[in-house]
């Protein structure tokens, strides 16, 4: 039986894996390609990492990086924040990356995703996509979709921009609920069941995790195909082997 | 010397840096002198059937491939790899493949609930004996991604089966000198470092 994916995901500054806190700016956590293989001898089923400035800064992703994980993981992982072009994507693939994500640059030139998938195949495409509770009848979903870590609307429904970016070639969905982004008490199920309902590709939910259950609630009512966390273990509450055997207790199909 | 094809499929700095996990060096070549001479060959590939025999095609290898399978060295395929070496395949509108194994490529069939690529850790029920999977339990997890699958003639080649959107499909089988696996051996954890680990050791027979 297909197991339910558990993904940690590494925010990545200057080198650092870094994590977000309100009103104090960053922390530094320690170094990727450590912390990656650590991750790894636990148990990770994939890993992702963001260039949480690469966008920003509209510089490349850190190849050197890409390519020190290659060296010490052997599971899949992607790497996104920072793709501009198709070319930036051939390098990363080959810096070892299984998959590439891409996000904004998706947004204003959803042509991106077509050609990558022609390139590299729909498997290595993922898109990565910010989404955030709507009253606003343009969005019949009840979720929009936002760049630049919600700060910016861009107009479109969130399911719908799942449905399009399917049809024209994406691999997966990495699906990021902005309303839950930091608070520790869930994942959207609400918005995961329905961009998971409407697509027929895989849909990682990201964005809420505190606790094991919240995992379980969102891979079995919430419908993902993969759980993404990242305080959750970065912070030491949990390991990797905790999650997942709490997982197993619960009845989910996971790797061991 | 352990060759990786490169045919314009992909994935080879992946299959090279997990031999070099388990202590083995391998070149990557699209030579055909270099592939003939290699002691061992590993097939690799992501990507579509289509482009995958057009890649081999275009770079004047398909007969490279095919003669290395019958030199009684050991040789791996691993995903479009594997694929490829059976009769045809369904994708891009049904496409002519090496046929080293007698059989096709089937394409999944999309259901409710069912999420096509099938893309993750899966389990591998082994179902006969053999050198590449010394040392690994079955039901071993392995790493998939992909939306056909194979469909073999021969009932005895399959050496490990995965069941996935109703059906049950060889995920590993081998014949002679020729493995072949659907998952990603060298994205596949500890388990699949083994698996290579296991190829790198045996003499083909």
């Amino acid at each position: 039986m297909l197991t339910k994916r558990l993904i940690i995901c590494l925010d990545v500054r200057n080198r650092k894996v870094t994590k977000g806190v309100k009103f104090a700016g960053n922390v530094d956590l320690g170094d990727p390609v450590q912390m990656a293989a650590q991750y790894y001898r636990d148990g990770v089923d994939e890993l992702v990492f963001y260039d949480i400035m690469a966008s920003a800064e509209n510089r490349p992703i850190d190849i050197g990086m890409v390519r020190d994980v290659a060296r010490e993981v052997f599971i899949p992982f992607s790497v996104g924040g920072g793709i501009r072009n198709l070319e930036d994507m051939r390098e990363v693939l080959l810096a070892g990356a299984e998959k590439v994500s891409v996000n904004s640059l998706a947004v204003r030139n959803p042509g991106i995703i077509r050609d990558g998938a022609r390139a590299f195949g729909n498997q290595c495409v993922v898109l990565g996509m910010d989404a955030r509770r709507s009253a606003d009848p343009k969005y019949p979903s009840g979720y929009e979709v936002v760049i630049q870590g919600g700060r910016t609307p861009v107009g479109k429904d969130a399911v719908a921009w799942a449905i399009e970016a399917e049809k024209i070639g994406a691999g997966e969905i990495c699906l990021n609920s902005i309303d839950a982004d930091g608070t520790k008490v869930g994942y959207d199920l609400e918005l995961t069941r329905k961009v998971s309902e409407a697509v027929g590709i895989p849909v990682i939910a990201s964005g809420g995790a505190g606790t094991p259950q919240h995992l379980m609630d969102v891979l079995t009512v919430g419908k993902a195909d993969a759980a993404l966390v990242a305080s959750m273990v970065h912070y030491g509450t949990y390991t990797v082997g905790a999650i997942k055997s709490e997982m197993a207790k619960a009845g989910l199909p996971v790797r061991i | 010397m352990i060759v990786i094809v490169d045919y314009n499929a992909g994935n080879l700095t992946s299959v090279q840096l997990a031999l070099r996990a388990v202590g083995v060096e391998a070149v990557i070549s699209r030579d055909p002198a270099v592939i003939a001479d290699a002691e061992r060959l590993i097939f690799p590939g992501v990507g579509a059937a289509g482009s995958a025999m057009e890649g081999l095609r275009d770079l004047g290898l398909t007969q490279a491939v095919i003669d290395f399978t019958q030199t009684g060295k050991p040789f791996l395929g691993i995903c479009i790899g594997c694929q490829i070496l059976l009769g045809s395949s369904e994708e891009d509108g049904g496409t002519a493949c090496l046929g080293i194994f007698p059989g096709r490529v089937a394409a999944f069939t999309p259901a409710p609930g069912v999420k096509i690529p099938h893309m993750g850790w899966n389990a591998v029920r082994f179902t006969r004996d053999h050198a590449v999977l010394q040392g690994l339990p079955t039901g071993s997890h392995f790493y998939f991604v992909h939306g056909y699958y194979p469909q073999l003639d021969d009932p005895t080649s399959p050496l490990g089966v995965t069941d996935y959107a109703g059906v049950t499909f060889p995920a590993i089988y081998a014949r002679g000198n020729v493995v072949a696996c659907q998952f990603h051996a060298e994205k596949s954890g500890e388990a699949g470092l083994r698996l290579l680990k296991n190829f790198c050791a045996w003499d083909g027979t």
